[in-house]
């Protein structure tokens, strides 16, 4: 391995976790208040009907297919007697069906997004670059599942690749012998995928940690009172430099 | 039982001439911020119309508020929670800026800046959220005073709802039609749909008054509240992508002061005092079967401020002293409750309305007058209300789930103010009798007289203000050596960190030290 290597794929991996990670807390602690979905249903909402859910709900299965795929070894598969072939075939269809859904989703977002005049004015750059980040993240990742099942250059086995090189990112002891013997496609997808984490936590996407599971646990009717709780309206006083002088 | 306090409104709605200066006054106060110029907290609508936004009462389509389950439970009109939350990538019901209005503003710049031609420079309208010049079609009192005719009056929920009804159908030619406004503002509901439908638990009542509001640092945007709100109270901040709804003007209610709506009235027609209510019950009270029980299930929440075992409960609840005798005096206490003449907008939402209405009656003396009639008599007044240009069919559906009796009944007890305190104006024997046709006594129909007709700001507005000390006790939290200074460092520069480092100093005991390095010793 050449000193790119190592950068690549022992580096690189920890600095994306990192940026994700700090960056996560720094914003949660910092600005809260910018963290929000930005929804821009008020604008247009009859493209975003379809495309919306679309996209969202083809991406929690483009997520689940990851965490499947990289986090469960193939031995564990193989020795409750799911054969490489079905595994394999399971893997594309689904996961072809899954990003396919989500590429359509997004398109028709980004279409929506450029057409539709207000949602275009309320557009920030900061929105535009975490859409090419995103974009080339699903681009290169259905190139990568095209490329797996043998339709671009031969069939490729990724749970002897990509998936023992995260598992030993996360074990921290990361091998990048194991990523460099798999296809283009797969190293250009972790590249960008790990440059998209990193910017992550600065961008819209930060809304995505907020799913709101804990909705379906608590009483209908919140009630909170003033004291303790600072100034009503607000939670803790916040900490971050734009503290308000009297 | 479990006694809380909930600051409430009344609004008296003969009063009411479609001035708009509360919402003008409002939105100078709270939205006249990119992200909510299309917002008005607080807006007049002229009725029939069709509201703002767009005929928001037609919960068939606009799915707000609450709907009883066919097992007695109460359930979001838009569906159960899980349904809801599959539904957060693309809210089905929620609403697009065009059922409100495009905002805009003018290209004034243009009338001094445009070269020299022949045509006379024009301001353009432009939209305040494109840029881009655009068509007005349609803004937050499109159709004020009637305006825009029967097409725009036909859309009225109401009077479709009413037109389906051959008996009660309502005149739409302009000499025989009727209109009243309709000033609203949050209803700051005892059981608020918006605060049920918030995924994040950002939005909240408040306990020691019940004002419903947003945590702007919890609110993740995923607009909910707007479309669960039957009243279309909650906004949606387009610049931030935060919901911002009617504070109450909380900061002014806190120092005793009335809401801007409410300080800025020029008909002085509103009222802001406490009410206290049984929690408890809240849920089962807006369960209530029949929808024309709803209102009579509201009333029996609130309770009787003079009450010992009521008294007895608030004060184990922790409601100040003052607080209590602030619910005693409350003047909307006396209007909803004791006199029984303002009625909650929309009980059948069942999200228990804290904003009530003393429904209108003005035309009807100048009526009664004009036919010949001695309009100020009492029993020309009774025999009248039925044949109201306003009629009570109209007002029923506004105010009381469709009970056309309940309404009546108040404005029975209008006419009987009236007709009563005109013979004490004429100098005439006061008549007992009128009061008593309406179930009151003299000194209560002229009470009611008092707080209707006189209005005095202080009887207007009887509001306690938020506990000083109790402010004090939160700067003071979290510290334990007591009024000890020793280890702080007061003043200098001095230290490693400088001046502002460490945990802050309260106030108060800063103060204190300060105040005893000054004293002469």
């Amino acid at each position: 391995m050449n000193s790119t290597d190592i950068l690549l794929w022992a580096v690189l991996p920890y600095i994306a976790i990192s940026s994700f990670v700090i960056g996560l807390i720094w914003r949660f602690k910092y600005d809260k208040f910018n963290w929000t979905t930005r929804s821009s249903q008020i604008y247009e909402g009859k493209l975003l009907s379809i495309a919306g859910p679309l996209f969202h709900l083809g991406l929690f299965a483009v997520i689940g297919g990851h965490v499947v795929g990289l986090l469960v070894p193939q031995d564990f598969t193989d020795s409750v007697g799911l054969s490489h072939q079905a595994y394999h075939l399971g893997a594309i269809t689904m996961g072809g069906a899954a990003g396919f859904a989500t590429l359509i989703g997004i398109s028709l977002l980004i279409y929506r997004r450029r057409t539709t005049a207000m949602v275009f004015a309320q557009t920030t750059k900061n929105d535009k670059t975490m859409y090419i980040f995103l974009v080339a993240t699903l681009l290169a990742g259905s190139a990568a599942t095209l490329s797996s099942a043998g339709v671009i250059g031969g069939e490729h086995n990724y749970r002897e690749t990509v998936g023992p090189w995260v598992r030993s990112i996360l074990t921290l002891s990361p091998n990048g012998e194991l990523m460099m013997a798999s296809p283009i496609a797969f190293r250009v997808h972790a590249i960008i995928a790990m440059s998209l984490f990193i910017i992550w936590p600065f961008t819209r996407l930060v809304h995505s940690l907020s799913a709101p599971v804990g909705y379906l646990f608590r009483p209908s009717i919140v009630y909170r009172t003033r004291d303790g709780r600072g100034i009503a309206g607000s939670r803790k006083a916040r900490q971050g430099w734009e503290r308000i002088k009297y | 039982m479990k006694v809380m306090a909930q600051m409430g409104m009344v609004m008296n709605l003969d009063k009411c001439i479609g001035c708009h200066t509360c919402s003008v006054t409002c939105k100078q106060a709270w939205t006249n911020r990119t992200g909510l110029e299309y917002a008005w907290f607080n807006n007049v609508e002229t009725r029939p119309g069709q509201g703002y936004p767009r005929g928001y009462e037609d919960q068939a389509k606009a799915k707000g508020g609450w709907v009883r389950t066919s097992r007695g439970r109460l359930r979001l009109k838009a569906g159960s929670r899980g349904r809801r939350l599959l539904s957060i990538f693309s809210n089905p019901r929620m609403l697009n800026i065009k059922d409100y209005y495009e905002p805009w503003t003018y290209e004034y710049d243009n009338l001094i800046t445009a070269p020299l031609g022949q045509q006379t420079p024009v301001a353009r309208p432009k939209s305040l959220i494109t840029g881009k010049p655009m068509k007005i079609e349609w803004s937050a009192n499109w159709d004020d005073d009637l305006g825009g005719g029967p097409e725009n009056i036909e859309k009225d929920p109401i009077l479709q709802k009413l037109a389906q009804d051959v008996t009660t159908k309502v005149k739409l030619a302009f000499e025989q039609t009727f209109m009243f406004y309709l000033p609203r503002i949050c209803e700051h509901c005892l059981n608020p749909a918006c605060v049920a439908a918030c995924p994040s638990g950002a939005m909240y009542k408040r306990a020691e008054d019940g004002i419903v509001l947003v945590d702007q640092q919890q609110c993740r945007g995923w607009r909910m509240c707007v479309s669960a709100c039957p009243y279309k109270k909650v906004y949606f901040n387009h610049k931030t992508g935060k919901a911002e709804k009617c504070t109450l003007c909380y900061p002014r209610l806190e120092i005793g002061l009335p809401t801007v709506c409410s300080e800025t009235c020029v008909g002085r027609l509103r009222y802001l005092g406490l009410f206290l209510y049984d929690a408890d019950r809240v849920a089962e009270a807006a369960a209530t079967e029949n929808e024309k029980d709803l209102y009579q299930a509201q009333l029996d929440l609130i309770l009787d401020p003079h009450d010992p075992v009521v008294l007895a409960a608030a004060r184990a609840e922790g409601i100040p002293e003052d607080w209590l005798v602030a619910a005693q005096n409350s003047p909307v206490y006396k209007l909803a409750k004791v006199y029984k003449i303002a009625l909650p907008l929309h009980p059948e939402y069942r999200t228990m309305p804290m904003v009530w209405y003393v429904p209108p009656l003005s035309p009807i003396v100048d009526v009664l007058t004009e036919t010949g009639h001695d309009g100020e008599d009492v029993g020309n007044l009774f025999g009248a209300i039925n044949a109201l240009r306003i009629p009570l069919a109209y007002l029923a559906e506004l105010f009381t789930a469709g009970d056309s009796e309940l309404v009546e009944s108040t404005l029975r007890k209008l006419s009987a103010m009236r007709s009563y305190m005109r013979d004490i104006n004429l100098g005439r024997e006061p008549r007992p009798e009128i009061p008593a046709a309406v179930g009151m006594d003299q000194e209560s129909i002229y009470e009611m007289y008092r707080l209707l007709a006189i209005a005095k700001y202080e009887d207007r507005y009887v509001i306690p203000a938020a506990h000083a000390e109790q402010a004090k006790d939160l700067e003071n939290m979290g510290k334990s050596s007591g009024c000890s200074l020793e280890g702080v460092d007061l003043g200098s520069n001095s230290g490693p960190f400088g001046q502002s480092s460490g945990n802050p100093v309260p106030v108060t005991i800063e103060n204190f030290h300060i105040m005893k390095d000054r004293q002469t010793k």
